[in-house]
């Protein structure tokens, strides 16, 4: 048996899964997905700030289009600070194409003109 | 001087909700007064996601979030002032304020107040030892990182673990900080179960319970924290110390709505800290309404939204003249319920009710019971209630009417 915090949203239920994969103190179903991923491969949405190319101090805000493995996170912090976005930028368009060949884009999510 | 039908200060979540409902309740003659350069408020600085669970059914984040309301603004051609500073509020409704073209005064007919909340500072709580530099608020620490672009830090501890601090906890670490421990003087944590984790957990930082700081040293910046280990009765006990050497120390020891500037009007202000309200977020000065963190604090702004749009409805009622009280109930938070919003219910013409309101301290197994005049009209069984989610009841008054007198809020454990 183990037991995990779920963090698909702010009720965070304290959730069981024992040792077939059922999971229990679930309030909806999405707790049972992310149990289940959190145990066999955890994953998260990473959420940062990227540079502008000549705009000296001036950031746009971005994140994962999709989760990315967990331990993956710092290697793609480091890799969205070696980069800069063009302005301008607009929300859900892509900063960065299948960044570390994740599969996952970076996307905008906040406007710069 | 030009004048204004409502006037709208603030212009973050609650804010810019309060003026989309009153602009779609037909009222025409708007203006939003916002002191910073953008509107949004709050929420421009939290990038991470976890907004807009309840409203879009989306985890958004804070910008996200915020865009979609700016961008209603601007399309319903809603007028604002940004970089604007309110100087002065008086009775008569006149608002002294100033911008980049002087000092002006606006009169308003009506006023929603949506100022937001402050955190508390190194002043409010008592930190022995030196004064060096390194020591501010998470909130503060989030806007150097996420708005101005730079890393304010190196060695952290945190004090006090509600959700901001537990989330700049995991700002910092991503931007390369080394983020020792987060000390929290309480038994249990303030902040949500998922920010322990995701912030916390993930990342290996480890969560201090009762503890807090002890001593301060550093003679220019920060060098050192010694914690210490508190009792039940939050007394240190001798001997139970870890040092850490740290050039930051961030505080995140809590949100005070931030309503000094309506100190001139003669308002109530409840146990929450913040205005008293009725079921349409009016305060008891007539014409003037409030919603948002300046009310109460909200943990999430779904919540806030919905606060605005109701203030929002409600000013427009009163603008349109189609206010009638007709009744007089107090709201009252007893034993472990240390607040509650509404404070008062005025007009029996609201048939769906909504109270909100935290527990002292964390409870298990428990009723909320709700009586008007010492007639249950509503009971809800919960697992488990903590001090760091806000609770919310509705209820429907159709079948039966509200009387005059008391609305009261208790909770009572099972047996
Ligand atoms: C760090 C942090 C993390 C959060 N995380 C989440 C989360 O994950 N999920 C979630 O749902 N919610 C979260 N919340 C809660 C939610 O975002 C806020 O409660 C909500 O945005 C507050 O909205 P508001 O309009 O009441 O206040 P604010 O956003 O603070 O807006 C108040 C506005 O009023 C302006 N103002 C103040 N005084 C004056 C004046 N005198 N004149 C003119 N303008 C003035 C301010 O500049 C500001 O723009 C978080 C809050 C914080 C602080």
């Amino acid at each position: 048996m183990k037991e995990l915090t779920c963090i698909v949203c702010p009720r965070g239920c304290h959730l069981y899964i024992d040792d077939n994969l059922k999971v229990s103190g679930n309030f909806c179903k999405r707790g049972e997905t992310y149990a289940i991923e959190e145990l066999t491969h955890p994953s998260r949405i990473l959420t940062t700030t990227m540079r502008i190319e000549n705009r000296n101090s001036k950031l746009v805000c971005v994140k994962t289009n999709k989760k990315i493995p967990k331990e993956k996170m710092l290697d793609v912090m480091n890799e969205i600070n070696n980069q800069t976005a063009k302005a301008p930028c607009k929300i859900g368009d892509t900063a960065i194409e299948n960044i570390l060949g994740l599969g996952v884009d970076i996307i905008f999510t906040s406007e710069v003109d | 001087m030009i004048n204004k039908d409502l006037v709208i200060i603030g212009g973050g979540s609650a804010g810019l909700a309060a003026a989309i409902k009153a602009r779609q309740e037909g009222i025409k003659d708007i203006l939003i007064i916002e002191k910073d350069g953008n509107l949004g408020g709050i929420l421009n600085q939290c990038i991470h996601n976890g907004f807009g669970l309840e409203i879009f059914n989306e985890e958004l984040t804070g910008p996200e979030y915020a865009y979609r309301f700016k961008q209603i603004v601007k399309d319903k051609k809603i007028e604002y002032l940004l970089n604007t500073s309110i100087l002065s509020l008086d009775k008569g409704f006149f608002i002294k304020y100033i911008n980049e073209s002087g000092v002006s005064i606006c009169h308003a007919k009506c006023i929603i107040f949506a100022g937001g909340c402050y955190e508390k500072n190194a002043g409010a709580i008592n930190l022995m030892g030196d004064r060096p530099s390194g020591i501010f608020t998470a909130g503060c620490a989030q806007k150097y990182i996420n708005i101005k672009g730079y890393m304010p830090a190196k060695k952290v501890v945190i004090l006090g673990s509600g959700d901001i601090g537990l989330i700049t906890a995991r700002r910092m670490t991503l931007e390369g900080a080394n983020v020792l421990a987060v000390l929290e003087i309480m038994p249990y944590s303030n902040g949500l179960n998922r920010n322990i984790k995701q912030c916390l957990d993930d990342f290996n930082i480890p969560l201090y319970l009762s503890y807090t700081v002890k001593k301060v040293i550093g003679k220019s910046r920060l060098e050192k924290i010694i914690a210490g280990k508190v009792d039940e009765n939050l007394n240190f006990i001798d001997g139970e110390e870890i040092e850490f050497d740290c050039d930051t120390l961030l505080l995140s020891v809590g949100l005070v709505p931030n309503i000094s500037i309506l100190n001139n009007l003669g308002i109530e202000v409840s146990s929450a800290k913040g205005p008293k309200v009725d079921e349409i977020m009016q305060t008891n000065v007539s014409g003037l309404f409030a919603a948002g963190n300046c009310v109460h604090v909200h943990d999430l702004v779904d919540f806030v939204t919905n606060e605005g749009y109701l203030a929002g409805f409600g000013a427009a009622l009163y603008l349109k003249n189609q206010l009638k009280e007709d009744l007089n109930i107090d709201v009252v938070a007893r034993n472990n319920v240390s607040y509650v919003v509404p404070n008062k219910i005025k007009y029996s013409s609201n048939k769906e009710l909504e109270f909100k309101f935290r527990v002292k301290k964390p409870c298990k197994n428990v009723d909320i019971i709700i009586k008007n005049n010492d007639k249950i009209i509503k009971k809800v069984y919960k697992l488990a209630l903590l001090p760091s989610q806000m609770e919310n009841i509705k209820i429907n008054t159709t079948n039966s009417p509200l009387k005059d007198g008391m609305i009261t809020i208790d909770i009572e454990t099972r047996a």
